[in-house]
């Protein structure tokens, strides 16, 4: 089955990491990857812009308002995430155990993808 | 990445709005300072067995004021006090705090303790150094070694800062709109001369100065999400995230500057720019014009032209104009007859300088853009008066060396003519 990784931490804490710090722990993220991509089971993965870079259309008045900033003010917010192949459901957080690992703080929330298209982008 | 570092990043993170929270409690910076200090040892006690708390701003303010009133009880009666462990459990009740501060008081905190950094009666060096101290936590050999200056004379000036600021009284009343837009104006004007004391130092000092630029940057996005619909705070977080993008490029191998024309644009960081232009496309939506967005604005025609030659330098002229109504100033003048340069030749853009003299005759790159249009129309003799005068101004070794190579061009030229 096909899990959605969704990556949440405090942005105001990563993006109080030195540019060394942050290299670190995206090069102990790609470790975990490695396998995943060898297997086929590594699907497209994303690192999101900060949330102030963020637009949200709303679309409960008429016409829908747009608002700066994320959908919602959270204490961790929503930076990344992966698409990954997993037999189950202790698979998948075999492999969020191992993205934790790399990855100082924050939360995996683990999501099994109802449908999937690769889409036309080729990078 | 050790568990330290992590911890280190989230107090750095939460430092801003904790004490900005405590001097709202305790409406004195020093006790403020002091209480979030013994937070943070407290923290590197607790957090290492648990990992940081979700909401480690909400943790760091509780215990802070928490201790801080301790402290004042522990002198005024001389009790036992309950076991540290008492206070800082804080499982149950990180949650109703976290949720008073996500209201308007967080933001306006971390509002007013950027803004008292930013007193007018302070110069522009002291608002700096005050900022990184007690927003940033930077340490005052820190902060020494950024300006160059000893640890006694920075630890003085910081002193006799607060001192100033203390007696001028800080603002604690909740601002309405439109203090909190001034407040807003003054404090983006001061994190602008964070990054640019980071950005104008020399590649002698880039190590320690660099670190301003990329401290500033890291603030103005803090601010930027506490005020996530402000135009012209997106707009300043892009102009410093477009100028700090070429930040690698901008020295030679032996520290000489490398004009824009020349750096290597293939090293340019593609994702501050990326992040840049998203800013700047969602402040334009706002349509309200603002001198930090038009600036960006230009740094963006800069950092989208994949050589020089593809810059678009008519629209980099109508940007400079406009900045000219929003900003009127001789130097915003000079830097359009730059753009002027480029797009009706040196002749027009003579004419928009020569008037600006008065005013900038003690400024090095109006002599030097004044030599180099001369130059360019082959006046060589006025060419050489003008860089004559710009090397006299010159504030740097790289800035005559610059000037020196075209006194140098203009007598390889001269030795031509005469022996061809």
């Amino acid at each position: 089955m096909l899990y959605a990784f969704l990556c949440y931490n405090n942005e105001d804490a990563i993006f109080s990491l030195s540019q060394a710090e942050d290299d670190e722990v995206m090069s102990a993220l790609r470790a975990v990857q490695v396998p995943l991509r060898q297997a086929g089971r590594l699907g497209p993965s994303a690192r999101l812009m900060p949330t102030t870079a963020a637009t949200t259309l709303r679309q409960d008045s008429d016409p829908p308002l747009v608002l700066d900033g994320p959908y919602a003010e959270t204490k961790e917010q929503l930076l990344g995430f992966y698409v990954i192949e997993c037999e189950d459901l202790e698979a998948a957080l075999a492999v969020a155990k191992d993205l934790a690992r790399a990855n100082p703080g924050g939360a995996y929330e683990v999501r099994p993808l109802r449908f999937f298209s690769p889409g036309a982008l080729s990078t | 990445m050790s568990e330290l570092a992590w911890i280190d990043a989230a107090l750095t993170a939460a430092r801003p709005q904790a004490i900005g929270a405590l001097l709202r409690y305790f409406r004195d910076l020093d006790l403020a300072e002091e209480a979030y200090q013994d937070a943070c040892l407290r923290a590197l006690r607790n957090w290492p067995q648990k990992g940081p708390p979700r909401d480690p701003a909400a943790w760091l303010i509780l215990v802070g004021r928490n201790a801080a009133i301790d402290q004042v009880r522990r002198r005024s009666r001389q009790q036992a006090l309950p076991d540290e462990a008492a206070i800082s459990d804080l499982d149950d009740v990180e949650t109703p705090l976290a949720e008073r501060l996500d209201g308007g008081d967080y933001r306006d905190d971390v509002l007013r303790l950027l803004f008292i950094c930013c007193h007018p009666d302070l110069p522009a060096t002291q608002q700096i150094a005050l900022a990184l101290r007690i927003v940033s936590g930077l340490s005052v050999p820190q902060i020494a070694r950024a300006f160059v200056v000893g640890e006694a004379a920075m630890e003085q000036r910081i002193t006799r800062a607060k001192a100033r600021i203390a007696k001028a009284g800080v603002p604690f009343e909740a601002p309405g709109p439109e203090a909190r837009s001034e407040r807003l104006a003054a404090v983006a004007a001061m994190l602008y001369l964070v990054f640019n004391e980071g950005y104008s130092a020399g590649a002698a000092q880039q190590d320690e100065r660099a670190a301003l630029s990329v401290e500033a940057i890291r603030l103005t996005r803090l601010l930027l999400r506490l005020f996530p619909a402000e135009p012209e705070i997106m707009g300043l977080l892009a102009l410093m995230l477009l100028s700090q993008s070429r930040a690698a490029t901008r020295f030679d191998a032996a520290g000489e500057i490398v004009l824009l024309d020349d750096q290597d644009r293939s090293r340019w960081d593609q994702r501050m720019i990326a992040e840049g232009l998203a800013l700047i496309d969602k402040a334009i939506r706002h349509r309200v014009r603002g001198p930090y967005q038009v600036k960006a604005a230009i740094a963006a025609l800069h950092a989208r032209a994949a050589t020089p030659a593809d810059t678009d330098w008519p629209q980099i002229d109508a940007l400079y104009a406009a900045l000219e109504l929003l900003e009127p100033s001789p130097i915003v003048t000079l830097n359009r007859a730059i753009a002027v340069s480029k797009v009706q030749g040196p002749q027009a853009a003579l004419a928009m300088i020569e008037p600006l003299e008065g005013r900038l005759a003690g400024y090095f790159y109006f002599y030097g853009s004044k030599g180099a249009l001369l130059k360019q129309l082959g006046r060589a003799a006025e060419a050489r008066q003008a860089f004559g005068q710009a090397i006299a101004l010159a504030q740097t070794p790289a800035q005559a060396t610059h000037i020196r190579q075209h006194l140098d061009q203009l007598q390889a030229e001269a030795n031509h003519r005469e022996c061809p």
